[in-house]
């Protein structure tokens, strides 16, 4: 083994090692945050929660609501899966310091040869969609303009952060490209023809008239491009909206298993109730100190801070939100990339102050105000849309709770139907001994 | 003077044949039954909007007549009913809600009360999913499915009425259709009544909002540029109907606002479900 082969496997490891350090460090805050919330139980079956998560997660089956951006969506799906087994070999190669070891070891093999072959070949035509579809993405959001991508939550860092990722792709499959067909070219100057993979076969036929060295460089530059854009990847993940290609899994595994209708029963407020209607009724003990709804991210279920870390801000749920669609400041996209930020803005701040650190702010009124929660109609259309099964419904209904019961803020409408709610049990000024009124108008 | 003439006798004629098929309608009050020993199927969750809304009132006198004329054994709560809670529990204002729940609860227990039939989504939802974490566990329908069951029984007939090949567009309900998954019962009562269903491209799973769920019935709306049931409004118009079909008290009146204010009221009629299969059979 030369010296710079030593040289590589060590920079190998290194690379590999720091980059999964890195993201591991994060992903673990990442948990952390997510476990800030309250406990919420999920009663569903192991049955339920697969079938979600095949279904939804790995089959992307609310994707297809919306037919051509599925479609586009699913090349850059299949195509990442796919690039990973690739990442086996190159993986190997790296820690042993060998060069296309699972090629070799299956040259004489002609099954596994040919499924070689054939697997880098997929690998390619995939990619070389996947590099245009990723253009398409790109112009979707800056030429064309979709309208769902040009909503005032969407400025600064969320839009960096979809044109990074999608760089990222660009650079990443140039690398692919740059790396077989160095490779093949190589191949056909040695044996008089490439490895039989198509795409980078004719890319390496036109870069043969190069020297060896120069061809064995750009091979090398392909080769170690590539794994920096993969580990680049992995670092970049837990902060990006990307991380939904991960998160997807578990957010759909604990899908909620009530009709969308449902609103989560408040049990200390069921039984407070229940002792003012019934003296002899004696409150549980287990009640403790009753929180009216959620103020800040520790309020809320860790569901619901699971779907905030999910999101990947598509905005389906915005462009659905009657709210949004008629100009209110409301949309359910903003709701959860607010809930992510006010997280992340509480981890940067323990960080940099300590376990105890507390600004004076609260996702409620600091980042997310009453006029938005307002003008929720609880229509559920956000939540239907949603491809990962995100409820932004959730969080807009535990802020609603603080706002109205905690600090009372409340429109003097709402105020005068909860008081003819109490007065009349009717949210009109009507008396209850009226409500047969209607009879009279039947014969 | 002729024409006027003709004009009378036909609408004495009418007059006469409607005088016939009319009915003494009836609606048994829960505490009454009980009093007199007996128990009804049915419990007929009349609603808020169903009880005190004019336009809601007039849905309710229809559901009240198919009833009537199936000889159903229902009874209404009447005074006993309080609102299900669903806009105070919408708005975050829970205490209310739980007052109201466990009222009603208290209430629909002591009767015993198995079924629950109710013209208004949103007591549905709330009687159907929040009641039973309550102690509320009830049979409960809302009047689309109950009367698409009674018309695939052969129990009603609503086939070449009034609205034979009319055009009638559907705007789905979100306590209904999305909270529920209730899509079909509505259009198979429109199918039914030989009439033309038109659907706009919104419907179902993507229908718009009217704009008076969560509570916003009850108050303005929040500073935009346009009100939810006026763009919902225009969608729907957009297939020219006849009649716009809906199976909620607080659609209904959002959509009836928006047709008014597109000045189509004299074109499209905004009619629920309940008024579609009452009118078809002149009840």
């Amino acid at each position: 083994m030369s010296f710079l082969t030593i040289v590589q496997i060590i920079l190998f490891i290194g690379l590999v090692g720091a980059s999964f350090f890195v993201a591991f460090r994060k992903f673990k805050e990442i948990y952390d945050n997510i476990m800030l919330g309250k406990p919420e139980h999920i009663n569903t079956t192991l049955g339920f929660r697969i079938k979600n998560m095949l279904l939804i997660a790995l089959g992307q089956k609310k994707m297809f609501k919306l037919t051509f951006a599925a479609l586009l969506h699913m090349v850059i799906y299949v195509s990442f899966v796919i690039t990973q087994i690739e990442l086996i070999e190159i993986f190997i190669d790296g820690l042993v310091g060998s060069h296309r070891i699972l090629y070799h070891a299956f040259e004489n093999i002609p099954f596994l040869h040919t499924l070689y072959v054939v697997v880098i070949n997929f690998i390619e035509v995939l990619s070389l969609l996947t590099f245009f579809v990723t253009i398409l993405f790109i112009l979707r959001r800056t030429t064309f303009k979709v309208e769902r991508f040009q909503k005032p939550e969407l400025k600064g860092w969320p839009w960096r952060d979809a044109l990074t990722i999608l760089a990222f792709e660009l650079i990443l499959i140039s690398f692919i490209f740059l790396m077989n067909g160095a490779d093949s070219a190589l191949h056909i100057k040695e044996h008089g023809e490439g490895y039989g993979f198509i795409l980078s076969g004719f890319f390496g036929s036109m870069l043969t008239g190069l020297p060896n060295l120069s061809l064995e460089l750009l091979e090398k530059l392909g080769w170690w491009g590539h794994l920096c854009m993969v580990m680049t990847f992995l670092v970049y993940l837990p902060y990006s909206k990307h991380l939904h290609i991960m998160l997807a899994f578990p957010n759909t595994f604990f899908s909620r298993p009530e009709a969308k209708g449902e609103i989560h029963n408040m049990p200390a407020i069921q039984h407070e109730v229940q002792s003012m209607l019934d003296p002899s009724f004696v409150v549980p003990a287990t009640d403790g100190e009753i929180k009216f709804g959620a103020k800040d991210v520790y309020d809320l279920s860790w569901k619901s801070l699971l779907d905030a870390y999910t999101c990947t801000e598509c905005g389906r749920c915005t462009a659905a939100c009657p709210a949004n669609q008629t100009g209110k400041k409301l949309s359910p996209r903003k709701i959860m990339m607010d809930t992510r930020d006010r997280m992340e803005d509480i981890s940067k701040g323990k960080k940099e102050h300590g376990p105890d650190f507390a600004d004076n702010k609260s996702l409620l009124g600091d980042y997310i105000t009453g006029e938005e929660l307002r003008a929720c109609t609880t229509c559920n259309a956000c939540v239907e849309e949603c491809p990962v099964n995100i409820s932004p419904l959730s969080i807009i209904i535990e802020l609603r709770r603080n706002l109205i019961m905690e600090a009372s803020d409340s429109p003097t409408e709402w105020n005068n139907i909860f008081a003819n709610l109490e007065n009349n049990q009717a949210p009109w000024q009507f008396s209850p001994s009226d409500r047969l009124n209607w009879t009279e108008e039947l014969n | 003077m002729g024409k006027n003439k003709i004009n009378q006798l036909s609408l004495s004629h009418h007059f006469i044949i409607n005088q016939i098929k009319t009915m003494q309608y009836k609606v048994p009050v829960m505490s009454d039954l009980v009093a007199e020993g007996k128990t009804p199927d049915v419990i007929f969750w009349v609603g808020c909007a169903g009880s005190f809304d004019q336009r809601a009132q007039r849905v309710t006198i229809a559901f009240t007549k198919i009833l009537n004329q199936l000889n159903i054994n229902f009874a209404v709560l009447g005074t006993e009913e309080a609102c299900t809670g669903d806009p105070a529990r919408r708005a975050g204002n829970e205490f209310v809600f739980q007052m109201l729940a466990q009222q009603n609860i208290a209430t629909m227990n002591t009767y015993g009360v198995k079924k629950i039939i109710t013209t208004c989504p949103h007591c549905f939802n709330t009687i159907k999913n929040e009641y039973p974490a309550l102690g509320g566990n009830y049979e409960v329908l809302h009047h689309s499915t109950y009367l698409q069951g009674l018309i695939n029984d052969g129990k009603l007939k609503v086939e070449g009425g009034a609205f034979k090949g009319k055009r009638i567009t559907y705007h789905d309900s979100c306590y209904l259709g999305r909270a529920n998954e209730i899509y079909e019962a509505p259009r198979s009562v429109i199918e039914a009544l030989d009439a033309d269903l038109i659907e706009i491209n919104k419907c179902r799973t993507t229908g718009l909002c009217c704009g008076a769920g969560g509570g916003q019935m009850f108050k303005e709306d929040e500073p935009g540029n346009k009100r939810i049931n006026v763009e919902r409004t225009e969608q729907l118009i957009e297939v020219y109907p006849d009649v716009i079909a809906v199976a909620c008290p607080f659609c209904n009146t959002m959509i009836t606002d928006g047709v008014k204010g597109e000045n189509k009221q004299d074109d499209v009629k905004v009619l629920d479900i309940a008024e579609l299969v009452a009118q078809a059979n002149s009840y």
